[in-house]
């Protein structure tokens, strides 16, 4: 198991070098123009360095002077050391604005995660024990629908029925405008209250996916051998579906949930953007949106390494879990 | 025919009960056929499919609109067109080759209100001489140099001033009510100022100062007439109809800070008709451009349609390949290829798209390279995903009899996996494209609403959604935002429906 994990560990790092390499490719692919446009565009902000400045450090940072390879492993060298630079656009320390922003995202994320699963897995599992009945086709059509469902244009028709119709909620921010003057424990149920359309937007769109894992899952497995099995024993429908099939359902989900807890650092980029939420998503969306270098490369880099995190849980996950896997 | 049918149903009773005749034999793809067209739900779907094809493909060619053809609306707007003051103060008129300083003409104002008959202003004696209360003549020595009237000559034909001859003529003559010479004409003039030369009116005397705002515009008599009319009225808005028959309505206002009235003129100003409610001829009204909305949903569909396909189309092709190599051959060379396909897997795609999208944005690219720069992104970002699919297939295969089959024939390797191996993962692929196309338009339109991906003035539904983010179309012009989001969820959807009744009819394993 130690060996399996080490394994793994070690080509998760080889495959970041290369993707790394992929990442830094694509920066030294940008047209020059664009990014001396874009830094110097930065460098007129209030407090901000010097066009010279930012070019400085930029090439100190990526190497731009030295070839493709020598210029890779000059930045690799920085990042290791957790030196990615000073953002252009936020003119502050990348690393400083990222544990400002991941967060929030962190905790949107999490609740909606949390939801999400309430929600999806019973709902999958219901739809199975039924299969072709009606349940079962509704619970298909709406997790469908999650998976179909363009994140923008929910959210706009929740800012309209919620927030423009009803009034319940703002459009947009994080804090109302009386934020300041509220009570701690009035400034917690205002964010609270902000974030209640974003979280339903996310859980929306994102939970038809784990419906519909879930339901071939448990599909599967009341197919099983040991299923019919169970129900020649003469146990009670209830007992084989409860005990029996959800058990073994919960295999290949916890694996998947596993595989899921990185990514609720990286922000929803999309959902944030659209309700102006200042978590991870939202500041890189403007940073990268206004060429700030320094801080998409970071955030890029950030994302592989969650998606090379999440997989590698849920792989030794899978391997805890099902002790029918055996690894050689 | 039917001797033949009977002929039949005779043999078949005929048969034995397990002579193969007996069973109506159907082939694999008619067995999915039928497998598919009786799920429901998925036959919805491929209704759907076909609606949004025609919609875009047909509908565009039968809508008499073209994709950005613009749409105009005349809009009233009241302009400033003219100012008209009551001349209440005397105006001087300096004589030709005199000199009349505006100093000089404020003592002249004052010693008329005094009743003096003369001044004295730096040592030169100014005489006056009262021709009625209205007007003044001002002499230095006998000579001329100017007048001080309260009426205006004003030119019938331009904007122009009259010699000072003619002015200073044209008002005495207008206080004895006869006629008068200057520059050797005759002229005539009536009670009401007009003054004529031999028929033709060449000028009149009013005491209103009526100007244009615009330099260029000139304004006739008959129009002055009727604005002093109104004035002296109280009315405060006027209907005239000038010589080129052009009728407009003119609206007066009284400014009290220097007495004078502003005109303004009902123009007709052709604006874009945007944000236009549903009406006959636009169905689902106008876009923030003025453009068709229903027209540009067509145009919109076919750009998203073929986005979809044209990166599926490329995932597809490099996927195919790479993950029949890579699991045909297995070995080091499955190795790596999966090793590439685990980079690709890690490679953050939405941040690339923005990044390159941004940066697509800077560069000013042309719409129609932009949107091949986007398809060609997505589509290679997005073929490790079927290169897997592919390769677990290919695995599981090639340890069956058939491929055992295939090399002791001696069929060569690459007829073995694209004739043998490839066309088994057919039904996979199948299921995964039409899903991924599902997919593909939702990211295109996803990047189109933030801005980067399909441009204007191109439309993707994407785009025509992304107007949302103003405030105002969120709220009152729905008929903008909703009908493309439904069109993107509806296309969507139906191509994940199909896609699952589509796996469903070619699971083996399944129930029905």
């Amino acid at each position: 198991m130690r060996k399996y994990i080490i394994k793994r560990v070690l080509l998760s790092v080889l495959i970041l070098f290369f993707v790394g390499f992929i990442i830094y490719c694509l920066m030294r692919c940008l047209p020059t123009s664009y990014i001396e446009q874009m830094a110097r565009q930065r460098s007129m902000q209030p407090g901000s360095k010097s066009f010279e400045e930012w070019m400085a450090q930029l090439s100190a940072t990526y190497g731009m002077d030295k070839g493709l390879i020598l210029g890779y492993f000059g930045w690799l060298g920085n990042v290791v050391r957790g030196n990615f630079g000073d953002s252009w656009y936020f003119t502050v320390p990348v690393v400083e604005k990222f544990h400002d922003t991941v967060w929030l995202s962190f905790v949107m994320g999490f609740i909606s995660f949390f939801f999400e699963l309430i929600i999806a897995i019973p709902l999958g599992i219901i739809a199975a024990t039924k299969q072709y009945s009606k349940t079962d086709y509704t619970v298909s059509i709406i997790a469908l629908a999650g998976i179909s469902l363009p994140t923008f244009f929910f959210a706009s028709l929740l800012k309209l029925v919620f927030a423009v119709k009803f009034k319940w909620f703002d459009l947009y921010g994080l804090v109302g405008r009386m934020y300041d003057q509220l009570t701690p424990m009035g400034q917690l149920l205002d964010k609270a209250n902000h974030l209640v359309l974003p979280i339903v937007t996310l859980v929306v769109c994102s939970m038809g996916g784990l419906m519909r894992y879930t339901r071939t899952n448990m599909l599967e497995v009341l197919n099983a051998d040991y299923i019919r099995t169970a129900r020649a024993k003469g146990l009670s429908e209830r007992r084989v579906i409860y005990h029996h099939a959800f058990r073994n359902t919960l295999i290949p989900i916890v694996t998947i949930i596993g595989g899921t807890l990185p990514g609720l650092f990286s922000g929803a980029l999309i959902t944030e953007t659209l309700y102006s939420l200042p978590g991870i998503g939202f500041t890189s969306y403007t940073a990268m949106r206004s060429g700030d270098i320094p801080f998409s490369m970071f955030y890029m880099v950030f994302l592989a390494i969650l998606t090379l995190t999440g997989n590698l849980l849920a792989d030794i996950l899978y391997a805890v879990v099902d002790p029918r896997v055996r690894i050689s | 025919m039917k001797k033949d049918q009977t002929k039949n149903t005779e043999k078949n009773e005929n048969y034995s009960l397990n002579d193969d005749r007996r069973v109506k034999m159907l082939s694999p793809g008619a067995l999915v056929a039928k497998r598919f067209f009786r799920n429901r739900l998925a036959v919805t779907g491929l209704i759907i499919l076909a609606f949004m094809f025609s919609f875009s493909y047909i509908g565009g060619i039968i809508s008499p609109y073209e994709e950005d053809q613009k749409f105009y609306r005349v809009e009233a707007q009241l302009k400033d067109y003219a100012g008209a003051i009551r001349n209440t103060e005397f105006r001087y008129t300096t004589a030709d080759a005199s000199v009349f300083s505006s100093a000089a003409q404020a003592k002249a104002f004052l010693a008329i209100s005094g009743g003096e008959s003369s001044y004295v202003y730096r040592d030169v004696t100014y005489e006056l001489e009262e021709l009625s209360p209205e007007l003044y003549i001002i002499r230095v020595g006998g000579e001329i140099v100017g007048i001080a009237s309260k009426y205006i000559v004003s030119s019938s034909t331009s904007n122009e001033d009259f010699p000072f001859e003619f002015t200073l003529n044209s008002l005495e003559a207008y206080l004895d009510g006869s006629g008068f010479e200057a520059e050797g004409k005759i002229y005539e003039i009536d009670e009401d100022g007009v003054v004529t030369e031999s028929g033709t009116e060449v000028a009149y005397i009013s005491d209103y100062i009526v100007r244009a705002v615009a330099g260029d515009v000139f304004l006739t008599r008959e129009f002055k007439t009727k604005l002093i009319e109104t004035i002296e009225s109280g009315s405060t808005e006027f209907v005239y109809t000038d010589e080129k028959g052009e009728t407009y309505e003119y609206k007066l206002t009284f400014n009290n800070a220097n007495s004078s009235w502003n005109i303004k003129r009902e123009t007709d100003r052709t604006v874009y008709d945007n944000y236009a409610f549903p009406t006959k001829e636009h169905w689902l009204g106008l876009d923030g451009n003025g453009m068709d909305m229903l027209t540009r949903l067509m145009y919109g569909g076919r750009v998203s349609l073929r986005i979809g396909f044209i990166v599926v189309f490329i995932e597809t092709f490099l996927g195919v390949i790479m993950g029949g190599i890579s699991g045909y051959f297995g070995g080091w060379v499955d190795m790596l290829i999966m090793r590439i396909v685990d980079v690709f897997y890690c490679i953050p795609s939405l941040p690339i798209f923005v990044i390159l999208g941004a940066a697509m944005s800077a560069a000013n690219l042309d719409s129609e390279i932009r949107m091949l720069f986007l398809m060609l992104i997505i589509g290679f970002l997005g073929w490790p995903g079927v290169a897997r699919l592919v390769r677990g297939q290919i695995l599981s295969l090639r340890e069956q009899e058939f491929m055992t089959a295939t090399e002791a024939t001696g069929i060569s390797v690459s007829r073995r996996i694209f004739r043998h191996l490839v066309p088994n993962v057919i039904p996979q692929l199948i299921v995964t494209c039409t899903m991924g196309l599902g997919d593909t338009i939702l990211t295109e339109a996803t990047l189109s609403f933030l801005g980067i991906g399909v441009s204007f003035p191109y439309a993707s539904w994407g785009n025509i959604i992304s107007d949302v983010t103003n405030l105002e179309t969120l709220t009152h012009y729905l008929h903008v935002w909703i009908p493309a989001g439904i069109l993107l969820l509806l296309t969507v959807l139906a191509f994940n429906i199909v896609g699952d009744g589509l796996r469903d009819a070619f699971d083996p394993k399944m129930k029905r």
